[in-house]
């Protein structure tokens, strides 16, 4: 790999993969737990989803660059520690610099050292490529981790509150005086994971890689 | 070099450990003075909020002192004691026997009109919540109340310092009467007409049960504070209404 340029189409697959035919959440099937979490709202969604991104890009190049040294029975140690004073730093600076952020994701920001996503790239990349690789690895896999989030997001907050990233869509539209009322379910956990699963039913239709052979 | 020696499996968590512990403490040091400033400017725009002075952060600062006109604090027998009111930590104060905390209270003069804000501080369902409720100068009615949490889960229990959670306080009374009745948040809304009812929010009702909590702990504190107080509050309103029935005489007269 390393006579390839910078981009070249074996390192760009590394961020196109985990969109689609390796999606972390509906393929592999991790991260569930913040997916149910943080997307009754979008905007929770969208900040979950760059901080997720910064954490797991920058952790992936720490462990990275750290491979050779890592003793390979504390490695899993080594992670977390990586990952949890990462997360610690953020959280400090937006408290500092970006209030408002640090309080719209309050409890989550914690959560996000919990994310199997992080934990399962390091393991699975971080410790075994480079440093560039394990960037792109990174960013690839938080943006299929966030598309997700945010098409859960979306539904979840037009049909449970009525609104998009706080903006009262349907009573603009003048959606109730029709007798319409808000899906309450929506915005229970249970509806989350109904809603990714239907996500992962309408990609299995639709990506031919993905379909079991008999 | 062997990486999984015992002994350098040792020396690497040591000096893993050393290098992490003093980034965190140099990062926590370094940005103390920034977070502090944010939580004591929000604390301000909080007080401000509940007596329905809307006002920017970063403004927070200059109007507090234009219509926070005193800062009391008070014992849990009524009485004024020494102290900083702004600087007291609710938290801490709520741990302690009810006999010797601290009890703040604000008291806004906004376009002439007295009121008294008194800050809350509850349990949620994750973490701490508090607010700042404001009353009329009877002591009895809501002026407005504002919320905040530190970890509800957002779209649900963090609904709380939405304004279509704390809108509805204003108006509603903590008397019945003479009698103490704190405002609840009550499951599938008040009955039309209840005085000391709010709507609770669905999916948080955790959360909307620690606001009901908070307001009855917090309020029955001063309750002596405000027995003192209203003996002046009738004097003034027996005044008040003499001198309407002097004006009413003295009409008749001329």
């Amino acid at each position: 790999m390393s006579k390839d340029s910078l981009f070249s189409k074996k390192r760009m697959t590394l961020l196109s993969d985990p969109l689609n035919d390796n999606n972390p959440i509906t393929v592999q099937v991790l991260g569930i737990c913040s997916a149910l979490a943080i997307t009754v709202q979008l905007k929770p969604a969208i900040v979950m989803a760059i901080s997720v991104m910064v954490v797991l890009s920058v952790a992936n190049v720490l462990i990275s660059f750290m491979r050779k040294l890592i003793p390979s029975r504390i490695r899993i140690i080594v992670q977390l520690v990586v990952i949890a004073t990462l997360v610690i730093l953020v959280d400090q600076v937006l408290k500092a610099f970006v209030y408002d952020v640090s309080k719209e994701l309050s409890v989550f920001v914690g959560l996000i050292i919990t994310n199997c996503i992080i934990m399962g790239r390091l393991e699975a990349f971080g410790m075994a490529n480079g440093p560039w690789e394990s960037f792109l690895d990174g960013i690839g896999n938080s943006f299929g981790y966030a598309w997700i989030l945010i098409v859960v997001a979306f539904f979840r907050e037009l049909l449970g509150s009525g609104t998009l990233y706080g903006y009262p869509v349907l009573e603009k539209i003048g959606l109730y005086e029709t007798g319409y009322e808000n899906n309450g379910m929506m915005i229970l956990p249970p509806m989350a994971l109904i809603t990714v699963g239907i996500i992962i039913w309408i990609q299995r239709m639709k990506n031919e890689k993905l379909i079991e052979s008999k | 070099m062997d990486v999984n020696k015992n002994s350098f499996t040792f020396g690497f968590t040591t000096i893993m450990v050393i290098i992490v512990a003093a980034l965190l403490s140099i990062a926590y040091i370094k940005l103390k003075p920034y977070q502090d400033r944010n939580i004591e400017l929000e604390k301000k725009q909080n007080i401000l909020n509940s007596v329905g002075i809307n006002v920017e952060r970063e403004n927070a600062e200059a109007i507090y002192s234009t219509y926070i006109k005193r800062e009391l604090v008070l014992n849990n027998k009524g009485e004024e004691v020494e102290g900083i009111a702004f600087e007291i930590d609710l938290g801490k104060e709520i741990k302690k026997d009810a006999n010797v905390q601290l009890l703040p209270l604000f008291i806004s003069e906004v376009d002439g009109v007295t009121r008294y804000i008194i800050p809350l501080r509850g349990k949620g369902l994750w973490g701490p919540i508090w607010g700042f409720i404001a009353l009329e100068d009877d002591v009895n009615k809501v002026y407005g109340a504002v919320f905040d949490h530190e970890k509800e889960t957002p779209g649900l229990g963090a609904e709380i310092n939405t304004p279509m959670f704390q809108e509805p306080f204003a108006g509603k009374t903590i008397f019945e009467g003479e009698v103490f009745t704190p405002i609840k948040v009550i499951k599938g809304g008040p009955k039309e007409g209840d005085m000391h009812g709010v709507d609770g929010i669905s999916g948080g009702t955790i959360t909307s049960n620690g606001v009901s909590d908070m307001l009855s702990e917090r309020l029955s504190m001063y309750l002596p504070y405000f027995n003192k107080m209203k003996p002046a509050i009738e004097v003034d309103s027996v005044f008040a209404e003499m001198d309407s029935v002097v004006t009413i005489n003295d009409s008749i007269i001329n």
